[in-house]
């Protein structure tokens, strides 16, 4: 295709090629395999936090929302932002203090059921596997753009890429792409937002009026209403948003690269005001694609506005920029998709066959040849189904995760720190009550049944809203009660004073 | 109830008694300052965060200009930003006071910290 685009677009991926080899050398043991052998600092951490969450939906779907839909678009960028409030003030520290690698692995702290760690790992699977499937289709639709290729050779070109830097690096190469890709992302972002805030002379209150009359929505392009038309909608967008990070495993899983919760906690400071300042310039990314490439034109390289950003980039700074840009959100995608593989890899190497199949009986190599080999399988999973989603939206998916995340995980996590009385069968029945909820609500939503046939299944919506959070959390929450509630088992204190103390204060064995 | 025992260092002469170091009173000193701190300061941010989108689904006047061009809705969503920004720096802020009140309990309770992995 284009030759600066392709050159420049193999250097990056080069370098972190290069970064992956370096990592691989390093890399010996399975907690150096899955966490990075806990040394990142503070603001290391931070940036990879913020790197990993800055996905292909924030980048590329937030700003072609904007572009599209004026100010609905940017409720997803302050769910987004507010969501670390939830991770800071309820979640991180005691997750640190607590866990060793997994989320089951925290929860194991003080339910010690085989079935409460199969549950967990379980769930965590799933919501990896929707953002995996979300991040790739959107990587292939990027790919088949840039080298006009098919999709499926590009789901499988980032398919590979991705297993090769999990195999062989695990949590450092990723961590240290991230790291990489966060600061090249920003650079990025910067620069197309100084270019467009240029383009209206660095006026805040012009840019506002021009885009009254710069786009067919009028003057309703600033206001709330044009995408998102049913309240209990937005509300329910709204509530996945914000408690779903906390119960995603593949940002959870951060903390654990870190020395000690003093460090999680500086790190999740530091990711908050990166990712922060990034969601303030998606107006800018937004409002000049709007303006300076035009809905037409973004409407036409992707119905849901996936490529405005680029689009945005190529018409602001010509086909440097526009490399730039495509490459660094492929980088994005790829770093995303290996986060992802791993906690989905560790989940089923360390929880389901480390510790329930092997019953803990397993050395450190067995250890990293079964997150190797998982790493591997998840990978050809999510590759073969990504394969077949390639009319699927991609914030449908990710939203997906956030609900799932927000009703199955957040609900578990928050009684197992916070609740006395709660019980192995309060556990379970709070993650299964979530998970089966929230995936029966999708299902039954107008993101698989459409009047018009736009969806899967032509007909009308069973359950009226695209989110179910709002349903399905307090179900989570509910689930998990009565679980505990009905259960016979006796509550046992000695574990929860451990559990809360532990939390509490970061007291840790000495080995 | 199974007793467990948990993986201990061969210096350490007996179990740890996590109930005896949760009714102690430095212990309780700590989880009250923080259920007085992240208890409001939750509901507070929440109940912001929530109000926003009921306020635009269900009333228009958020869409009157507030400042030019720019209407109170803007105004409302870029505050949430800066309640963000807020809270995260008086966290770090109590959770350093926070630090030193846990290393009192362990102190209270005759028990080395240990940070490290």
């Amino acid at each position: 295709m284009n030759a600066t685009v392709i050159s420049l677009f193999l250097i990056i991926v080069g370098i972190t090629l290069a970064i992956t080899y370096f990592a691989a050398k390093r890399t010996n043991t399975a907690s150096e395999f899955y966490t990075a052998g806990g040394g990142l600092t503070g603001w290391q951490n931070g940036l990879a936090i913020a790197g990993d969450y800055l996905s292909a939906a924030s980048f590329l779907g937030i700003a072609g929302a904007i572009a599209l839909f004026g100010f609905d678009g940017f409720f997803f960028s302050i769910g987004y932002l507010v969501a670390y409030l939830v991770v800071l003030f309820i979640v991180a520290e005691p997750l640190r203090n607590l866990g060793k690698y997994t989320l089951a692995d925290m929860i194991n702290a003080r339910f010690q059921a085989k079935k409460v760690r199969g549950t967990a790992a379980l769930s965590s699977i799933t919501i990896v596997i929707f953002y995996m499937i979300a991040q790739l289709v959107g990587a292939g639709a990027l790919i088949q753009l840039l080298f006009g290729i098919e999709y499926w050779m590009a789901v499988l070109l980032v398919g590979i890429m991705m297993t090769i830097y999990v195999i062989f690096g695990g949590m450092t190469a990723t961590s240290w792409v991230q790291i990489i890709k966060a600061v090249l992302l920003m650079v990025g972002t910067v620069i197309i937002s100084f270019l467009v805030f240029s383009r209206f002379d660095f006026n805040l209150f012009q840019m506002f009026s021009e885009m009254q009359s710069a786009t067919p929505l009028g003057a309703d392009y600033l206001n709330p209403g044009a995408r998102y038309t049913v309240g209990l909608d937005t509300i329910s967008l709204m509530i996945a948003l914000v408690l779903g990070t906390a119960g995603l495993p593949h940002i959870l899983m951060r903390f654990f690269t870190v020395r000690d919760a003093k460090t999680a906690r500086s790190s999740v400071m530091w990711a908050t005001w990166i990712v922060g300042i990034f969601y303030v310039l998606t107006i800018f990314l937004g409002f000049g694609a709007a303006a300076f490439v035009g809905r037409e034109a973004i409407i036409s390289e992707n119905p849901a506005g996936n490529m405005a950003a680029p689009l945005l980039a190529q018409v602001l700074g010509g086909d440097l920029l526009f490399s730039f840009v495509a490459a660094v959100a492929f980088a994005t995608i790829l770093a995303v998709v290996a986060g992802l593989v791993l906690s989905g890899a560790s989940a089923f190497a360390h929880d389901i066959y480390g510790q329930i199949i092997k019953k803990g009986k397993i050395t450190e190599k067995e250890q990293m040849l079964a997150a190797r080999y998982a790493s591997l399988g998840v990978s050809i999973f999510s590759i073969l189904l990504a394969l077949f989603a390639q009319n699927l939206n991609v914030a449908f998916l990710v939203s997906l995760a956030f609900c799932v995340a927000a009703s199955a995980n957040l609900p578990v996590i928050i009684f197992t720190i916070y609740w006395k009385k709660f019980n192995t069968t309060g556990a379970m029945a709070g993650m299964l009550t979530g998970l089966i909820s929230s995936l029966i609500l999708v299902i039954l939503s107008p993101n698989v049944f459409s009047p018009e046939g736009t969806a899967m299944i032509t007909g009308d919506p069973i359950f009226p809203l695209t989110n179910p959070a709002l349903v399905s959390v307090p179900l989570g929450f509910i689930g998990a009660v009565i679980g505990t509630l009905v259960s016979s088992k006796q509550e046992d204190t000695k574990k929860y004073a451990e559990v809360k103390v532990k939390a509490d204060t970061g007291y840790r064995e000495t080995l | 109830m199974t007793n467990r025992v948990q993986k201990s260092s061969q210096k350490q002469q007996k179990v740890q008694d996590f109930e005896k170091i949760a009714r102690s009173s430095k212990y309780l000193e700590l989880t009250k300052a923080k259920k007085r701190f992240l208890v409001p300061s939750v509901i507070i941010f929440f109940s912001l965060y929530l109000l926003f989108p009921i306020l635009t689904s269900y009333t228009t006047f958020l869409n009157t200009p507030a400042i030019g061009v720019i209407s109170w809705t803007w105004l409302y969503a870029l505050s949430l930003f800066i309640m963000t920004w807020v809270l995260v720096t008086i966290y770090m802020k109590r959770a350093a006071v926070f630090d030193k009140m846990a290393e009192e309990v362990l102190k209270e309770n005759g028990v080395e910290g240990g940070q490290d992995l």
